[in-house]
């Protein structure tokens, strides 16, 4: 099992295979369909984003609401494939990692190995489970989404699999 | 014997139902899960149950939402014909719908204005109703995800299609299903009625006990317990396996419920079910 930690490096990402196990720990974004939307609407009408997406990890996740007592809700991963239509662009601007759940386009694929990045899976369907490995979370941006805000997480030993690696390998075949 | 209920009373036994279904997996389920379990040989496959089984256990004990997609909130009632409901019956499921999510601190998933989008909210609970004999009242809570319901297919046959086009379909559905919606899956099917209610009888599938009728050996050939049988061994060929990665266990189960048709047609569905099929039943 590989510990990694955010912002990515180029060593550590080119390091990794389809398959390896990983313990992710460090900070995290929340973003899912509307705020990739939004974010990349930002890029093409040249605005600035409210995050900076060199070297940075984005997770597909609408977190539950947080209970009392609480540092986040139920928390797992959302269906990739409906960000495969932004993910290519996000890549240009410098987004190093992704985590998810399920398949990506074979645009995305070879985004992933033009801009050396990695595609991790996180346990689906697992959202309380994934709550323990949360430490902080803070409301970053398009707090008028709700749960699809963009959110900063931090983990600690986050357990992830290598989806796609920087060579474009996939676990999926 | 007429039986009176207070709306009241209604709204209170919903917003619990939303509560246990959204935090305590059903037992059926879980059974399921931890036979695959045992039965897995893939180790990925394995690791993943394991999780699956964990989070499971943590959402149980800490009140958390199994998954964070705690759906579309649909509601089946079945009303005895002699139970009188003192105040709005629609407006109680409704309101305990909202309690519920609030008290759970779930997750507002559902759009107002599906174009225009927005913010999300509670409100947008569907309800199914049915009139039934006597005298009692049958509330079922199914929070549906909707990373595998957008999996989910309607496709209407011709009537002299055969057994083996249906189940190519049913399988196909769950191929293209593929690792995206959290499997293992549990798939209901509903053959028969119209388009409409062919998908209701789908989705109403999912709310029968996961393990009736799958013994081999126990249905006589043709019938629903057969072909259920017969369905889920030819999803698990595919293996896709939990979180897709492989494995034994593509589905824990396939459920179908039929109703008559018309002569010219054969309208099938199918709703696919992430491993986290979660719903709750009380009757008053």
């Amino acid at each position: 099992m590989k510990k990694i930690t955010t912002p990515l490096k180029e060593a550590d990402i080119l390091s990794l295979r389809m398959g390896d196990e990983v313990l992710l720990s460090g900070e995290i974004y929340t973003a899912r369909d509307q705020a990739h939307k939004r974010l990349v609407e930002a890029v093409k009408g040249r605005k600035r984003l409210p995050i900076d997406l060199r070297s940075a990890i984005i997770y597909y996740c609408g977190p539950a609401k947080t209970p009392k007592g609480k540092i986040i809700g139920s928390c797992g991963p959302t269906t990739s494939r409906r960000m495969d239509i932004f993910t290519p662009l996000l890549l240009k601007k410098g987004l190093k990692g992704m985590i998810g759940k399920g398949t990506r386009s074979k645009e995305v694929r070879q985004a992933i190995r033009k801009y050396k990045a990695v595609y991790f899976l996180a346990p689906a369907g697992c959202g309380a489970l994934i709550s323990k490995y949360v430490k902080a979370l803070k409301v970053i941006a398009y707090q008028d989404l709700g749960p699809e805000s963009i959110t900063r997480l931090k983990v600690k030993d986050f357990p992830l699999i290598v989806g796609i690696d920087a060579k474009g390998g996939s676990i999926y075949g | 014997m007429i039986k009176t209920i207070k709306a009241d009373k209604i709204t209170q036994v919903v917003a619990d139902l939303c509560v246990k279904a959204n935090c305590v997996l059903r037992s059926d389920v879980l059974r399921k899960l931890k036979a695959a379990y045992k039965q897995e040989k893939n180790i990925r496959a394995k690791k993943a149950l394991e999780a699956i089984i964990k989070n499971a256990g943590i959402a149980q004990k800490e009140k958390l939402a199994i998954c964070q997609d705690t759906g579309l909130p649909i509601v089946f009632i079945e009303l005895g014909q002699d139970v009188r409901i003192i105040g709005d019956l629609k407006k109680a499921v409704m309101r305990g719908i909202e309690l519920g999510y609030k008290k759970g601190n779930f997750r507002e998933s559902i759009i107002r204005d599906p174009l225009k989008r927005g913010k999300p909210l509670y409100k947008g609970t569907i309800i199914h109703a049915d009139i039934v004999r006597g005298s009692k009242l049958k509330i079922t809570v199914l929070p549906k995800g909707f990373g595998c319901e957008n999996k989910s297919q309607l496709k209407m046959f011709n009537p002299t299609a055969s057994l083996d086009e249906i189940k190519k379909f049913v399988v196909d559905v769950v191929r293209s299903s593929g690792p995206d919606a959290c499997p293992p899956y549990v798939v209901g099917v509903g053959i028969g009625g119209a388009a409409d209610y062919a998908g209701f009888l789908a989705k109403r599938a999912l709310l029968k006990g996961i393990n009736s009728g799958h013994q081999k050996g126990l249905s006589p050939k043709g019938t629903v317990p057969e072909l259920e049988r017969e369905l889920l061994f030819e999803i698990n060929k595919l293996h896709i396996g939990p979180m897709g990665l492989g494995g034994k266990t593509t589905a824990l189960a396939v459920n179908i419920e039929n109703y008559p048709t018309h002569i010219a047609g054969l309208p099938v569905a199918v709703n696919i079910n992430c491993h986290a099929l979660r719903s709750a039943s009380v009757r008053l």
